[in-house]
């Protein structure tokens, strides 16, 4: 039996580090260890309540618009006001335009290059394609996504002023009051990069992929045709990327794009592989702080009542900055594939029926989001109204609280705001990859990544598992947001 | 000849990498490409093993021409750097950098947060964050005032939260070509091309300022320096001039400007979004302008307002067009 570390890892979103125990050619155990800490709570106690909105964009450039939606929407419930109907639509067409982004950053840029690694993959029938396609830096592929992807953010930048760290996005509402000639452009902006879709990543349209209802009905339509969703599904089926990293199955949603009557596109919920979605009670949540370097950790607490104060790593059970997120007691998996199980489409329920949650149904749920939001954008762009308001004006009370709930690209982001004496009493915040990303807590029970590490396979000789690497990609980690 | 970058990240949030991203005309690469910028590693674009680089590095075997840091320097706690250990290494990330500054021919401070602190150095500063070569406007940092690198010059402090695409690789390639000297980079050590714009250039609400027409809330089409927070006048860029991700900028997209390119920018000492008075005169005027000037010529231009500018800078789409009703003639 051997201990290694596998670091640094790369093409996350920030640092990670994760120690895992080999025992024959199997991963026995698995230690994920969040190697940063900055204290953005620390930072935002003490001050006026709006200057979140500063502040919270900047612990993430990659979930920026989602960390000021959360802050916004904790804002708004301490205000007692809700967005016009303009702004639900605005502001949902900016978080959706980071999130797809997101989407195309991680399957483009950090997931696809590790089968690009001639170290593991060299001299299997489909390498040589897959390697001149996605290699990193100089595989075909990026050339293709970075000028679509830029163009696709031109709508935040019309929407928002600009991506990443806007101040567009406020609690009642949006800064910019779109016209309809602006409008007709944002229209250009999304068909471009619909024909990007439809050409490069499906070939096919979207309504058609969004259509896909079973396993059955996917593999059928892999032999259509062409496109790189297609190229990654024959490589998960040659690889069988079906049998790694499953976790838990446990899978939350906090529910995304609201509109002005509070539904929600996907929904808000928890879910297992085969039972239909249950109801999200966010008092159910707590944070362990057992194997974290933090202080306060006595017993699990709500993060209304959240604290967050270091202490210098000791050798106590401690292993990370990271603290430990449950909901009733359980860790819960966040990200597109939750999102999709908790919102019951049909071809993801019947993905995570037969084979769970594992990295190759995590990036299915991914480029399937992508289908399905797109259309979903130009439903919103099209009920702009322009001339109506998109910005209400409210006022933070002196003293208040407020929750704001978010869906990142990466899964559930969650703000709570305490307000005393007008000034920022506390603020808690628990971004996706601190649940996927989570130490064990006080009961041993591991996170969703620790889970889904045990049982990869090691190969004779590998110092940086490749298995491990899919895995921990899978994901979509964002680091940086995970302790902040 | 090509020369080599390595990318590292410390405190920060990884916002410049996301913004470098959106590079357009040629794209990241395509202008990387174009500088004659071999990437040695990038903690988002890479495969391999960095602790491994970072050794032949330091052993000389690697050389190494541009050293850009994205983040702050952590120092916490207590001093220890232990807040940010390099993941697959028991070295703190500070002790990293300070070795591989000593290797490097030039060294960039990519953000606010690795010039001087930034967003992270915010609040108490918790995690004790610093620039490389500032701690907020002082001089010092993790390398100190007297520090230069191998090929002569301080570091290069591309501030901004987040920089603009263009101010990074227009400033690498110049820096590749060796062509960028002292006398390109401001008092501040940021690069002039961009240092020596204010946000308040090419601004499109110029004529609101001209006229002293005011924004009242955020949202609002008007001025936002009389009374939300807009530091246009006095901070360095050329965000109004150089569109973001395609045609925005803060002001464009509705909101003040936090002068996000200057160190303490975290630390405004009031709300961002409220301009602090003294009797009723914002304190902070633009930068150079004698304040009784402004004050005297503010008062004339609030008198001269025409009606359109005041009517449309308290609304969020404009009521009233230039020149008329606005109507067709019939």
């Amino acid at each position: 039996m051997s201990r290694r570390i596998t670091g640094a890892f790369n093409r996350v979103e920030g640092d990670l580090e994760v120690r895992i125990e080999v025992e024959g050619d199997r991963v026995r155990d698995a230690w994920v260890i969040s190697p940063l800490f900055r204290g953005f709570e620390q930072m935002l106690e003490g001050k006026a309540p709006e200057d979140a909105l500063v502040y919270v964009p900047r612990i993430c450039g990659i979930c920026s618009v989602s960390q000021s939606v959360a802050a916004a929407r904790a804002l708004a419930a301490a205000q007692g006001i809700e967005p016009t109907t303009n702004g639900h639509l605005a502001a949902n067409l900016i978080l959706a335009c980071e999130n797809l982004a997101d989407h195309l950053t991680h399957f483009y840029l950090f997931f696809m290059p590790d089968f690009a690694r001639p170290e593991a993959y060299d001299g299997l029938p489909w390498f040589e394609e897959i390697a001149a396609r996605f290699r990193a830096q100089t595989g075909s592929a990026a050339r293709e996504v970075l000028p679509a992807r830029a163009a696709f953010l031109h709508l935040t930048g019309i929407l928002a002023g600009k991506w990443p760290h806007t101040l567009a996005i406020q609690p009642g509402g949006t800064t910019v009051a779109v016209d309809a000639a602006r409008i007709a452009r944002l229209r250009m902006i999304l068909h471009g990069f619909r024909d990007f879709l439809e050409r490069t990543v499906f070939g096919d349209c979207l309504e058609a992929v969004a259509e896909i209802d079973s396993e059955a009905a996917l593999w059928a339509w892999v032999e259509e045709g062409e496109g790189d969703f297609r190229r990654f599904l024959r490589l998960a089926g040659a690889l069988k990327l079906e049998g790694l990293g499953r976790a838990q199955d446990r899978f939350m949603s906090f529910g995304v794009y609201p509109d002005e009557d509070g539904e929600t596109l996907f929904p808000a919920g928890i879910a297992t592989a085969t039972g239909g979605r249950e109801p999200l009670d966010t008092a159910a949540i707590r944070e362990d702080l057992s194997h974290a370097w933090l202080r306060g950790g006595e017993a699990p607490r709500h993060p209304r009542q959240g604290v967050t104060r270091p202490h210098a790593p000791d050798d106590g059970p401690a292993y990370t900055w990271c603290k430990a997120p449950r909901l009733a007691g359980e860790p819960m998996e966040v990200g597109a594939l939750a999102r999709q199980q908790v919102a019951g489409h049909p071809l993801i329920r019947d993905l995570v029926r037969r084979s769970g949650g594992n990295v190759r149904n995590r990036v299915i749920a991914r480029l399937l989001e992508i289908a399905r939001v797109v259309p979903e954008m130009e439903g919103w762009l099209a009920a702009l109204r322009p001339g109506e308001p998109f910005c209400r004006h409210g006022r933070t009370p002196e003293a208040g609280e407020g929750e704001g709930l978010a869906e990142a690209a990466r899964g559930s982001l969650g703000h709570w705001l305490q307000v005393r004496d007008g000034r920022i009493a506390n603020y808690q915040i628990i971004a996706p990859t601190t649940w996927n990303f989570s130490p064990r807590d006080a009961e041993g029970r591991p996170g969703p990544l620790e889970q889904a590490l045990i049982g990869a396979p090691v190969r004779p000789g590998e110092r940086e598992p490749v298995a491990v690497q899919h895995i921990v990609r899978s994901f979509d980690p964002c680091m940086v947001c995970t302790v902040h | 000849m090509s020369r080599t970058l390595l990318w590292l990240q410390s405190g920060g949030c990884g916002g410049c990498s996301m913004s470098l991203l959106c590079a357009e005309g040629p794209d990241l690469f395509g202008r990387l490409e174009a500088a004659g910028i071999e990437l040695l590693w990038h903690p988002g674009l890479s495969v391999g093993d960095l602790p491994t680089l970072l050794e032949a590095v330091l052993a000389g075997e690697q050389p190494l021409d541009i050293l850009c840091l994205e983040g702050s320097v952590i120092q916490g706690p207590d001093g220890s750097g232990l807040f940010h250990r390099l993941p697959g290494s028991e070295r703190p990330m500070r002790d990293w950098l300070r070795d591989l500054a000593d290797r490097a021919r030039q060294v960039v401070a990519v953000g606010t947060c690795a010039a001087y602190g930034g967003i992270t150095a915010g609040g108490g500063n918790p995690a004790e964050a610093c620039g490389l070569q500032y701690d907020g406007d002082l001089p010092g940092g993790l390398l100190g005032e007297a520090y230069r690198a191998g090929g002569g010059l301080p570091v290069v402090n591309i501030a901004g939260c987040p920089v603009h695409p263009g101010w990074v690789t227009e400033t690498l390639a110049l820096l590749a070509a060796d062509v960028f000297t002292e006398a390109d980079m401001d008092e501040l050590g940021r690069p002039r091309s961009y240092a020596d714009h204010l946000v308040h250039h090419g601004c499109p609400r110029n004529e609101y300022y001209e006229y002293k027409a005011s924004a009242e809330k955020i949202s609002d089409l008007g001025c936002l320096m009389e009374n939300l927070g807009c530091l246009g006048t006095q901070a360095h860029a050329d965000c109004n001039i150089r569109p973001w991700n395609g045609e925005g900028s803060c002001l464009r997209g509705g909101y003040s400007c936090v002068n996000c390119t200057a160190p303490g920018f975290e630390e405004p000492g009031h709300p961002f979004l409220v301009t602090p008075k003294v009797a009723g005169i914002p304190v902070g005027l633009p930068t150079d302008m004698p304040k009784a000037w402004f004050v005297a010529l503010s008062s004339l231009a609030k008198a001269a307002t025409p009606e359109r500018l005041k009517r449309n800078a308290t609304t969020d789409q404009p009521q009233v067009p230039p020149g008329g009703n606005g109507r067709r003639r019939p």
